[in-house]
């Protein structure tokens, strides 16, 4: 590699990808979710059995399918971004497509299980444990509405020819939105459902 | 000024102005009541000085709003504004039925005024903050759906910025909410969940993004910043005061009689309140640090970086001090709240609507830029002398606070409420104290309109551009 090339590789790594506005948004969405997770952490350091008996009851199937289809969602974004520097955007927006219904599955899925929940009369109100349960996941929810409508307007302006193999920061923009939301779903899952 | 239809912002500016003056003559008369506790006695008992000194404040941000909009919009949307007379015709009816409630609460007693108004057809009075009659509020209705018309008509037929159009929500949100000051069921705690819809959804909500986007615009004129940098901030201050303002409702929830989630929720969310407020610190002073040109009025720019600063420590940081449920538990109620309650008022909303007028005010009077040199001085005063004031009132209130707190609440052995309050009555007379010096930065700070009329305008020497 030529030393101009690789200086422009540096270049391009030396400030984080997508608009700096993001991740000031970011970094104080992260501050909320550490608040929350740490608030758990707490309540449940005093009701260790509570929280335990209850976490056995929910569905751990769902929340390991919900992981999967979040983090393929992700690998698609990371695919579109790439098919899009690599000058092909119409397989960009094929990606980015598949990313959003990875989302829509996502949201599916929670749906069923609150609908289960409900059906077995258990909700906010019902102890601590589904307190947090239900304000974690129904926050993280609107976290991954929230990504899928910035993609969604990712992939608009794509199809609209908005974004090139040069400049493509908007894509960068959503996508590095919704890594946040699927890591916060990383630590969600085994918090909520795995660890005891 | 770029239109002539901007002009109608004045007489709000004006009356607002005016109103702020009274505000602080009753704020002063009931300071000094804490101590003397018959003063004014029968003529002007505490709870109807309290009245008139929040009913006061609510209504001069109100005209400050409208005012700032009624000069902001046109200039965003680059065009006249829809009706310059349904604004003037509206000022005058707002102003009318301001006066006239007024004095409804200070010539009458409080039951009276109910019945000569009628209440009992809808009966909305006799809560906090929405002490106004039932025939106030629907002209308050009429007032805000007139103001939002002339205002979204002006933005429909020009240019949409973010700026006006985050104005525009936060008016819209302002209307909307006020509605659920006619909602007043019987159950207290239902009363009480949807009598904050108006208050906390206001100051804590709606309210944040009328005063982002006044902040943005006067940082977009002072700095020569370009708008796209200036909009994104706009962009996530917003969002995140959304995301925290509106479940941080919760933290008003906390003893009223609501689920027990709401001691998390609120504690959570509003803890993170300052957030967006910090980022508004930090937003102003960047754009300044960045800006392309130095603006000639200075007073401006010093008021728009003391609003930032403000509304940080008194909404963000003395709002923090007792949101957390554990702690509320102590402090509710206590003068802490009252301390929070002054410098939140006075740096976010208070400080916003002076930037507007300091930035506006000579451009409606003929300046191209900013007043004489002089003008600003006097103004530059007068900031100082309200701002540190206002420092001290609230440094003062938290010390009162914390002490009625410790022997009143934290302790085996509680003191009564009137035993407390004879301890602490230094403190109220400090706060007096520093309540006039505040009259006075006020005064000098209506003298700067009157002084250096005819001197020159400043001028500065251009940013070396590097």
């Amino acid at each position: 590699m030529s030393e101009p090339a690789a200086q422009a590789v540096i270049g391009e790594h030396d400030r984080p990808p997508g608009d700096l506005a993001i991740w000031i948004f970011i970094c104080a969405e992260l501050l909320v979710f550490a608040v929350f997770f740490a608030s758990y952490a707490f309540a449940r350091a005093s009701h260790v059995e509570l929280f335990n008996q209850w976490q056995q009851t929910l569905n751990r199937d769902y929340a390991l399918l919900n992981t999967l289809a979040l983090i393929t969602s992700s690998y698609f974004v990371v695919r579109a971004i790439a098919a899009v520097r690599e000058n092909r955007p119409d397989t960009g927006l094929r990606w980015l497509l598949g990313a959003l219904a990875m989302g829509a599955l996502f949201l599916a899925v929670k749906s069923m299980e609150y609908a289960e929940h409900y059906s077995h009369g258990i909700n906010l109100r019902s102890n601590l444990f589904f307190m947090f349960y239900f304000s974690l996941t129904f926050f993280h929810f609107m976290h991954v509405l929230m990504g899928m409508l910035i993609l969604g307007v990712n992939a608009a302006i794509l199809r609209k020819g908005g974004y090139t193999a040069e400049n493509h920061r908007g894509m960068e923009t959503g996508g590095s939105y919704w890594h946040m939301v699927d890591m916060v779903w990383l630590i969600l899952f085994p918090l909520v459902y795995v660890m005891r | 000024m770029k239109y002539q239809s901007q002009a109608v912002a004045k007489p709000y500016f004006i009356a607002a102005i005016g109103l702020f003056v009274g505000q602080i003559i009753f704020g002063l008369i009931m300071g000094l009541q804490y101590v003397w506790g018959d003063f004014l006695f029968p003529e002007i008992p505490f709870n109807v000085a309290r009245m008139v000194h929040t009913n006061l404040l609510i209504v001069w941000i109100l005209f400050g709003f409208m005012g700032a909009a009624y000069y902001l919009i046109p200039e965003e949307t680059e065009n006249e504004l829809w009706s310059p007379k349904l604004a003037l015709a509206m000022f005058w009816i707002f102003l009318v039925a301001g006066a006239l409630t007024i004095l409804g609460y200070l010539l009458v007693p409080y039951a009276r005024l109910a019945e000569l108004t009628m209440n009992e057809l809808l009966p909305t009075m006799g809560r906090e903050f929405l002490e106004q009659p039932t025939i106030t509020k629907i002209g308050i209705v009429v007032v805000a759906l007139s103001f939002l018309l002339n205002i979204g008509m002006t933005l429909l037929k020009g240019r949409k910025t973010v700026v006006s159009l985050v104005m525009v929500i936060g008016l819209t949100g302002l209307a909307v909410f006020f509605l659920f000051a006619f909602y007043n069921p019987d159950n207290l705690v239902r009363d009480k969940f949807y009598w904050w819809w108006v208050v906390h959804l206001w100051v804590e909500g709606v309210w944040e993004l009328i005063l982002g986007s006044i902040l943005a615009f006067v940082l977009i004129k002072t700095t020569g910043v370009d708008r796209e940098v200036i909009e994104k901030w706009l962009y996530v201050i917003i969002a995140m005061t959304l995301i925290t303002g509106i479940i941080g409702t919760g933290h008003h929830y906390y003893w009223i009689g609501t689920p027990e989630y709401w001691q998390w929720w609120g504690s959570i969310f509003s803890a993170m309140e300052p957030i967006p407020f910090f980022m508004m610190t930090i937003f102003a002073f960047n754009m300044v640090n960045k800006r392309r040109r130095n603006h000639p009025n200075q007073a401006a720019v010093l008021w728009a970086l003391g609003t930032a600063v403000m509304a940080f420590l008194g909404a963000g940081v003395w709002g923090f001090m007792h949101t957390l449920s554990p702690v509320n538990y102590y402090t509710h109620g206590t003068q802490i709240t009252a301390a929070h309650g002054h410098m939140a008022f006075y740096g976010a909303y208070a400080m916003i609507v002076l930037t507007m007028i300091s930035y506006s005010m000579p451009l409606m009077n003929g300046r191209k830029a900013a007043n004489s040199n002089k003008s600003q001085v006097v103004e530059m005063w007068a900031f100082w002398l309200m701002t540190v004031s206002m420092v001290f009132i609230t440094l003062f209130l938290t010390g009162a606070g914390i002490l009625q707190t410790w022997m009143q609440r934290y302790t085996d052995t509680p003191m009564s409420f009137m035993e407390a309050q004879d301890k602490i009555a230094l403190f109220y007379w400090m706060r007096e104290f520093a309540g006039l010096v505040f009259l006075v930065g006020l005064v000098l700070y209506i003298v700067s309109f009157f002084v250096g009329r005819n001197d020159p305008e400043a001028v500065v020497e251009e940013k070396a551009t590097a």
